[in-house]
């Protein structure tokens, strides 16, 4: 089983992926699956109906809105960065962890590179099919790189400006 | 001004260290130039034609006194000993070595500077009027609703992998000094009838290839819910802007494809779903940065000066003072604008001690203070008249008192093909030598408020549409040719040039531009700017004085 990181909130671990990503072209093996939102359309009630866990991949140009509905039912929701540069995914993880209140796993897959782990983890995103090799350890230190944050996200890390009135009312 | 307190000065360290070790990678070889890139690029580093370019972000333009000796001492130390202004009033170091720019960002950061997202497709330095604090007709100081967004947009993580590049201005005088129409998000802070602030937020305008003016997408949005609303623009562009074509992929295209109230439809669903509290500044946040804002201590002084005055019987002070000093809103300041266009230079360049003489000017006259504009020049923003002539004084001996604000050698030029890897020709000899041509400061008076804005690429870095005059450079199989437009401006009515005709050779451009003055000068009534007069003639009588000679 291909190995995948995965962040605890406070820690990054190797896992081991119970998971089978299945592209649209295969047929659906036995276990826990990833199908894309298509399949998921027409064979998501099956699926899910033979008692394993299911997990939806969303590309960059389809809407998280449209799995919504679903989403009590799902294990894993994977969003795909088919290049690092296309950000698209960071929009959706916010949207599936702050407005739908998603607690399943979301994991980032496709182009997933070290130096994107500190912005993925703040948009909710807590599992990493990682292209470059980092290790755990690295992506523990990259993720802890900065000690403050200037903005709410889906991560709960309190921004500068709670931090400033502690900081006021400590001294108060 | 707003001074980094801890968290600011931490998160400008972990930065450091972050990319120290980002280096230390490449160097050894763990990174190849490639893998390299995508990060040298979010840290404002850019491989250029002949060395590494670092861009330091100037957040609004302001500076302080030991801020600019800071960037003295880094172009002396690790550059040639200048650096570029540039029109997102950016400093740019041109010739860095890879292994010196750790060190210049912890030198940086010693002073509260960075060059954090000065590239990349994210949020960039966030521009603003820079008489802000000075100028009497502001509704507010736009450099606290600047410094909250420089800090809402620092590492935001969802708004770091955007489809291309993002630029806010904001200005909060109804003279728009920032060029908020030719920008990603271009804020407009003013009261509404019931005296309340509001942003009017205008979307889409940019410059580039495919040139638009932002539309109003919002005319008053209460001034608490700025990042609230932001963030949903933001995230409206983020989904659903194009990624595919790298020449429509900013907002302006997302804008004119949806039109701007289908656009603002979107931006206010979002924004519906949103809960505002969660992202907004608290007031005692404001409060906190608004008190790093506040009026430093003025003098009560008379409204006019007897040394100031007197002084102006020097004809060539005097002509200083009608060109780049400015009525200040307290009475008995003035704000004087430092030119960086002294003909034959090239424009927005400033040498180490230049800036060190400046910074020396804004310790002992200006309140500490020193802002950059986005035409390439600097500013003093609050000189007492009576020290007025005592800085021209010490400006002229560091070469810095060209008498030339907002006139025809006030040329804002991008670096070009002599720096640039994006450039197809050269701007700043182009610039240099139309400078060269009205370096008699009383032609170029005579001559009066002309705009010219030169880009070395349709990247229009160098603003060119919105140039009085507009000069694009362009490549014809292998020369440098260059394409004129008439009758743009960035000022509050704003408008894009109009083409002129064909590409003129690159030794020819001086001659062109000379033959405008001369059809602008013959056309002119009752003291008309180059604008007026063009708004009210079109291009007849320009387009014959140029191509004349070619019928």
């Amino acid at each position: 089983m291909p190995t995948l990181i995965k962040w605890t909130g406070q820690d990054a671990q190797a896992v081991e992926d119970p998971y089978t990503w299945v592209p649209d072209e295969n047929h659906v093996p036995r276990g826990d699956v990833i199908v894309s939102l298509q399949r998921f359309q027409s064979e998501g009630h099956r699926l899910l109906a033979e008692g394993r866990n299911v997990g939806v991949r969303i590309e960059p140009n389809e809407q998280v809105e449209d799995l919504a509905a679903d989403l009590p039912k799902l294990s894993v929701v994977a969003l795909a960065f088919p290049k690092f540069l296309q950000g698209q995914a960071y929009s959706s993880a916010r949207i599936l962890r702050e407005r739908y209140h998603f607690e399943g796993e979301l994991r980032a897959v496709g182009d997933i590179l070290r130096e994107q782990a500190g912005f993925m983890v703040r948009c909710g995103i807590d599992a990493f099919e990682v292209a470059d090799g980092s290790s755990p350890e690295q992506w523990r230190h990259v993720v802890g790189r900065f000690r403050h944050v200037y903005q709410r996200a889906a991560d709960g890390r309190e921004p500068a400006f709670v931090e400033r009135t502690s900081f006021a009312q400590g001294a108060s | 001004m707003y001074r980094y307190d801890t968290i600011d000065k931490e998160m400008l360290a972990d930065r450091v260290a972050e990319f120290r070790e980002q280096c230390a990678r490449r160097l050894s070889g763990e990174l190849t130039e490639d893998q390299f890139k995508r990060i040298r690029l979010m840290n404002g580093l850019y491989l250029q034609l002949h060395a590494y370019m670092l861009r330091v972000a100037i957040p609004y333009g302001a500076l302080t006194s030991s801020q600019l000796r800071k960037l003295a001492f880094i172009a002396r130390t690790y550059d040639k000993g200048y650096g570029h202004f540039t029109t997102r009033t950016n400093l740019q170091l041109h010739w860095i070595k890879l292994k010196d720019a750790p060190d210049i960002l912890e030198h940086l950061a010693e002073v509260g500077m960075h060059a954090i997202q000065t590239s990349g497709n994210d949020i960039r330095n966030i521009t603003a009027d820079p008489h802000a604090g000075a100028n009497a007709d502001e509704v507010d100081d736009p450099r606290i609703w600047a410094e909250a967004l420089r800090q809402w947009s620092t590492f935001h993580p969802e708004f770091s992998f955007l489809p291309r590049k993002f630029k806010i201005a904001l200005t909060a005088s109804p003279k728009d000094r920032a060029a908020t129409k030719v920008y990603d998000i271009g804020l407009r802070l003013h009261r509404n009838d019931d005296g309340e602030l509001g942003f009017e937020v205008l979307v889409g305008g940019g410059l580039g290839r495919t040139p638009y003016l932002g539309p109003t997408i919002r005319q008053h949005l209460p001034v608490r819910h700025l990042l609230s609303y932001l963030q949903a623009i933001l995230r409206v562009y983020n989904r659903y802007g194009r990624r595919d074509n790298i020449w429509k992929a900013r907002i302006k295209v997302l804008v004119a494809s949806l039109g701007a109230e289908g656009f603002a439809r979107e931006v206010e669903a979002e924004w519906d779903t949103t809960d505002n509290a969660l992202v907004d500044l608290p007031d005692t946040e404001l409060a906190r940065i608004r008190a790093g804002f506040a009026p430093r201590d003025f003098e009560k002084l008379p409204a006019t000066s007897g040394v100031f005055e007197a002084a102006k019987k020097d004809p060539a002070f005097a002509r200083f003072v009608r060109n780049n000093v400015k009525p200040h809103k307290i009475p008995g300041y003035a704000i004087v604008d430092v030119s960086l266009k002294k003909p034959g230079e090239t424009p927005g360049d400033c040498s180490a001690e230049q800036m060190e003489a400046l910074a020396d000017l804004g310790e002992r006259h200006s309140q500490d203070e020193i802002r950059v504009s986005y035409e390439q020049n600097l500013i003093l923003p609050h000189v007492k008249l009576d020290d007025v002539h005592a800085v021209w004084k010490a400006l002229d001996t560091a070469e810095l008192a060209t008498p030339n604000h907002g006139l025809i050698t006030d040329i804002i030029a991008c670096p070009g093909l002599d720096y640039c890897a994006l450039a197809n020709a050269r701007a700043i000899p182009i610039a240099q030598a139309i400078a060269l041509k009205f370096a008699d400061p009383e032609l170029a008076e005579k001559v009066g408020e002309l705009g010219i804005k030169i880009s070395g690429c349709i990247n229009a870095c160098g603003h060119h549409h919105v140039g009085a005059i507009g000069i694009l450079g362009v490549d014809k199989k292998g020369e440098e040719f260059y394409q004129l437009t008439l009758g743009g401006s960035a000022e509050a009515e704003a408008s894009l040039g109009q083409a002129l005709g064909p590409a003129i050779a690159a030794d020819k451009v001086a001659d062109a531009v000379d033959h405008l003055v001369d059809a602008y000068l013959r056309e002119r009534k009752d003291g008309e700017r180059f604008l007026d007069t063009f708004r009210r003639t079109g291009l007849a009588p320009f387009k014959e004085a140029v191509y004349a000679d070619a019928h």
